[in-house]
């Protein structure tokens, strides 16, 4: 069942690089990462990569493979023709450390940008009540394994570099939405600053994000697109606000 | 190598090394009391090997069955870990875990909820009751999430306070350390490199907490991911400290077994908990046969019953593939060396012929998807075939359970996987998420009191020569060894000598394979440059894998009995004499060494928490006779 795969490996850093051409043996149901190491192991003993799980859970070998943002561990070597060569390179959107290795720096800053979670005052440890369909809307967005494919796909910085000081990004829209929707949170204005301080209005909705998402997080449809919306009430209707935080709040406590 | 003037060095109180939830808890609680903290890991802020732990966190908090309370649970833990448990550890677990799950909701972590909106409480195998708060079967990494989450939470606090985030808590991610540094016998602080450009890091401090996980990758099918290469395990030891009972490993019951590539991921037990049964290829559905004597009572010997308890727990027993995991993983090994396993050589595991196929993504999302991508087995209509991976290492650096102060180190401590003595003999599902945030919070704290109470303790430029050097020596090889074939060699010794059933004469063969391997590994060249090179990398992991292979199976080769996850097929049965010893690995620089030592005996007050009979199983007579420790 084995077979022979040609392969184009990007190598090198920030300042020089290319792709070299690799043939190595695959086996049935091998995925990408598999045969990455192979070639680790048998050719190129210093090809940096990254990953950890390899179970599609730590979002951390994250690539472009044939130009598409994905996880290595997650692609079946079998879904390409066999007579295909497979070209592997780093994600785009981000500087180059060396071969498939990037710097995503950029998201832990942004991550630190978002105002965490305010609880409401008083409320003591093994106190909340919460039902679970109120909590499911952000568990989806807690699904997110921080894989950055939604932020490396999106064109708004995938294109245009100028734009990463302004711009969060899917993955920080959507943990702004999780908190946003979170029945504890007290934050006041978090869909208006996601508008004027996190770039949430440059956004154009091509779900660019959503289709490459490994959980299927319905980014654009389900986090992206209501803030959009909410951002137009709410700017008209503070009393609407703070009527949604003190229903949620008399259930909680 | 690097020369003083530029290496890159760093004072804080404490390091702590490992940035799971284990080493973000203590960060979190050595933070808060006042200390400064560098948490320092091998890869990304994030992706610890926490977020693959699936099935829930295991605390008593009787949300769903309100007879649970922490005695029950200290009682579960020590029966699955066949008694073996430093029972004060097990206690504080027991005690605690609440609290630990109570607190990560206010820092916002989303449970699932009961219909009274409280966090739910899922079954698992060995817990008497409903107990594991859960999020779907993705709970490790809503853990992990909310953790990340609360140091980012305090540093945006020191941002506002003091205009920088990083003042008094820093993530140094993606470095390697290499070597904890002593001065005058205590700990001085930590030496490693960073990986993205191979230039060494010092960190000065009186302080270390190692919370680096698990050794899974030193066997050849295992659950866990690249980092858990027994790092902390190997840097206590040649810092003088001590690992307890390395012979016990746990072997998940349920790991993937086709295609190869995904040979050993874990396929959690949240699916038996949630009505899954195990059949071998004959259709039978086998664990009826393999109930031990001890759990006679609490596992129903026939369908009908086990069946009934998913509707009605108080009056039916559990269905016996909720057995602890020791029990399941030796059944499944049986039944497919007896010929009766499935063509891939594992047996079946079914949830469709037990819920709807909505039900089963809406639970088991992950597995669903899982099996779908990468074995093109859709769940909701088919058997998944499993069989037993290399999962939890309940050995590990022996501690003080209040203080998780690491025994004969001073500035030392240790957490989660990589200690050892809670978990005994063998883990119950569900207990590594809470002994995490448990022994995490308390090494924190125990560091923040030892630091209180001892200055900075300046790292020698001796010392630091050493250490740099060690680091270079690979390149300074060249023609040597591959890194990359001694460490597939030591998996397949370990696999077939030191894995699931063992044997006086395989573990003899498999030490001085070992042995052999440590010597070929001081002539290892690495190729390219210090930039992000993984064969580098795997040089110092191996090493690490090496000390962690021959001490378990030293330790495996003195203890003749078989207990939880240790099998001697030359010596079967579980004996009450072996329960009164822990072994202790210590290294002498050149090789490991075990001895015995005495386990803490039971106290009064938990011995008389069980039934004298339920104990007679498991101690002497004359164990029973004194009725635990004054």
């Amino acid at each position: 069942m084995a077979r022979t795969l040609k392969l184009r490996i990007w190598r090198g850093d920030d300042k020089t690089g290319g792709l070299q051409d690799v043939t190595v043996e695959a086996n049935h149901g091998e995925v990408v990462l598999d045969i990455i190491h192979r070639v680790q192991a048998t050719q190129m003993g210093d090809l940096a990569v990254r990953w950890n799980c390899k179970a599609g859970k730590c979002g951390s070998c994250s690539m472009e493979i044939n130009g598409k943002p994905r996880l290595a561990c997650m692609t079946q070597v079998a879904a390409y023709p066999e007579d295909e060569t497979i070209t592997i390179t780093p994600l785009r959107a981000f500087p180059v450390i060396k071969d498939l290795v990037t710097d995503v720096s950029f998201n832990f800053k942004k991550a630190m940008e978002i105002p965490s979670l305010q609880m409401p005052e008083g409320l003591k440890p093994g106190e909340p009540r919460m039902q679970q369909v109120d909590v499911e809307r952000s568990q989806e967005f807690r699904k997110c394994i921080e894989c950055f494919l939604c932020q490396n796909t999106c064109h708004v910085i995938r294109d245009h570099e100028e734009n990463k000081k302004s711009f969060a990004g899917p993955r920080f829209f959507i943990r702004i939405a999780e908190l946003d929707m979170h029945p504890l949170d007290m934050l006041r204005n978090r869909k208006k600053t996601a508008q004027e301080e996190h770039g949430l209005g440059l956004c154009n909705i091509t779900k660019c994000c959503t289709e490459v998402c490994p959980e299927h997080i319905k980014i654009t449809d389900n986090a992206i697109i209501p803030m959009k919306e909410r951002v137009a009430d709410e700017k008209y209707d503070p009393i609407r606000w703070l009527g949604s935080k003190i229903r949620r709040r008399e259930e909680v406590l | 190598m690097s020369s003083s003037q530029t290496l890159e060095k760093h004072k804080y109180d404490v390091v702590i090394i490992g940035a799971g939830g284990a080493g973000l808890r203590a960060a979190v609680e050595a933070r808060e009391a006042g200390l400064s903290v560098a948490i320092v890991c091998k890869s990304l802020f994030g992706k610890a090997h926490t977020v693959m732990a699936e099935g829930g966190a295991a605390a008593s908090m009787g949300n769903v069955n309100d007879n649970d309370n922490w005695m029950v649970h200290f009682r579960d833990t020590m029966r699955g870990g066949k008694f073996l448990n430093h029972y004060r550890m097990a206690e504080l677990h027991a005690k605690e875990a609440p609290d630990r799950i109570w607190e990560l909701e206010m820092w916002g972590a989303l449970f699932d909820r009961t219909q009274e909106g409280k966090i739910s409480q899922r079954n698992f195998g060995g817990h008497e009751y409903p107990r594991l708060a859960h999020v779907g079967d993705r709970t490790g990494l809503e853990l992990i999430r909310t953790m990340q989450q609360r140091i980012v939470a305090l540093q945006q606090q020191d941002a506002k306070e003091f205009g920088d985030a990083e003042k008094n808590m820093k993530v140094f991610a993606e470095v390697t350390i290499t070597e904890i540094l002593k001065e005058n016998g205590k700990v001085s602080g930590a030496y490693g490199y960073r990986r993205e450009t191979g230039s060494e890091v010092l960190f000065e401090a009186p302080a270390v907490v190692i919370a680096t996980g698990g050794v899974g990758k030193t066997f050849k099918i295992t659950s866990n991911s690249w980092e858990g290469t027994g790092d902390g395990h190997a840097l206590a030891l040649k810092a003088g400290a001590n690992l307890v009972d390395m012979e016990f490993l746990q072997f998940h019951p349920t790991g993937m077994v086709w295609p190869l590539s995904v040979k050993g991921i874990l396929v959690t037990e949240s699916v038996r908990g949630e009505g899954g049964i195990l059949t071998n290829s004959l259709g039978e559905r086998f664990m009826f046969k393999y109930i031990p004597d001890v759990f006679k009572d609490k596992y129903a010997d026939n369908e009908a019953e086990a069946d009934r308890w998913y509707l009605d727990q108080d009056n039916n027993r559990r269905p016996p593939e909720l057995l602890p995991r020791d029990e399941v993983a030796r059944a499944i090994n049986s039944e497919v060396k007896a010929g009766r396993g499935t063509e891939h050589g594992g047996v079946f595991l079914d949830v469709s012929k037990r819920l709807s196929a909505e039900v089963i993504k809406k639970r088991l999302p992950s597995m669903w998807h899982q099996f779908y991508e990468l074995a093109g087995v859709d769940i909701t209509k088919e058997p998944m075939e499993v069989g037993p991976t290399c999962h939890y290492v309940m050995g590990g650096v022996e501690v003080e359970p209040d203080s998780a102060a690491a025994v004969g180190v001073d500035g030392l401590f240790a957490a989660g996987e990589v200690a050892g003595g809670m978990h005994g003999s063998n883990r119950l599902g569900g207990n590594s998420l809470t002994d995490l945030l448990v022994f995490g919070r308390r090494a924190g704290k125990g560091a923040a009191e030892y630091v209180k109470g001892h200055g900075a303790n300046p790292v020698s430029e001796s010392a630091i020569e050493k250490a740099s050097a060690k680091i270079e020596a690979p390149f300074t090889r060249t023609g040597g060894e591959n890194a990359y074939t001694l460490h597939q060699e030591l998996q397949e010794i370990t696999h077939n000598l030191v894995g699931i059933i063992r044997t006086g004469a395989e573990l003899t063969e498999a030490i001085a394979k070992i042995a052999d391997i440590r010597k070929r590994s001081a002539n290892i060249s690495v190729t390219g440059d210090r930039k992000f090179n993984p064969g580098f990398h795997l040089a110092f992991d191996l090493d690490n894998m090496l000390l962690v292979a021959e001490s378990t199976a030293k330790s495996a080769l003195l203890r003749e009995e078989s207990r939880g996850g240790h099998t001697r097929d030359d010596f079967p049965g579980m004996n009450s004499t072996w329960r009164q010893v822990n072994h202790i690995a210590s290294f002498d620089g050149d090789k490991v060494n075990i001895k015995a030592q005495a386990l803490p005996a039971l106290p009064k007050e938990l011995f008389d928490l069980f039934d004298v009979h339920e104990l007679e199983k498991y101690m002497t007579s004359e164990e029973i006779a004194k009725g635990g420790s004054k």
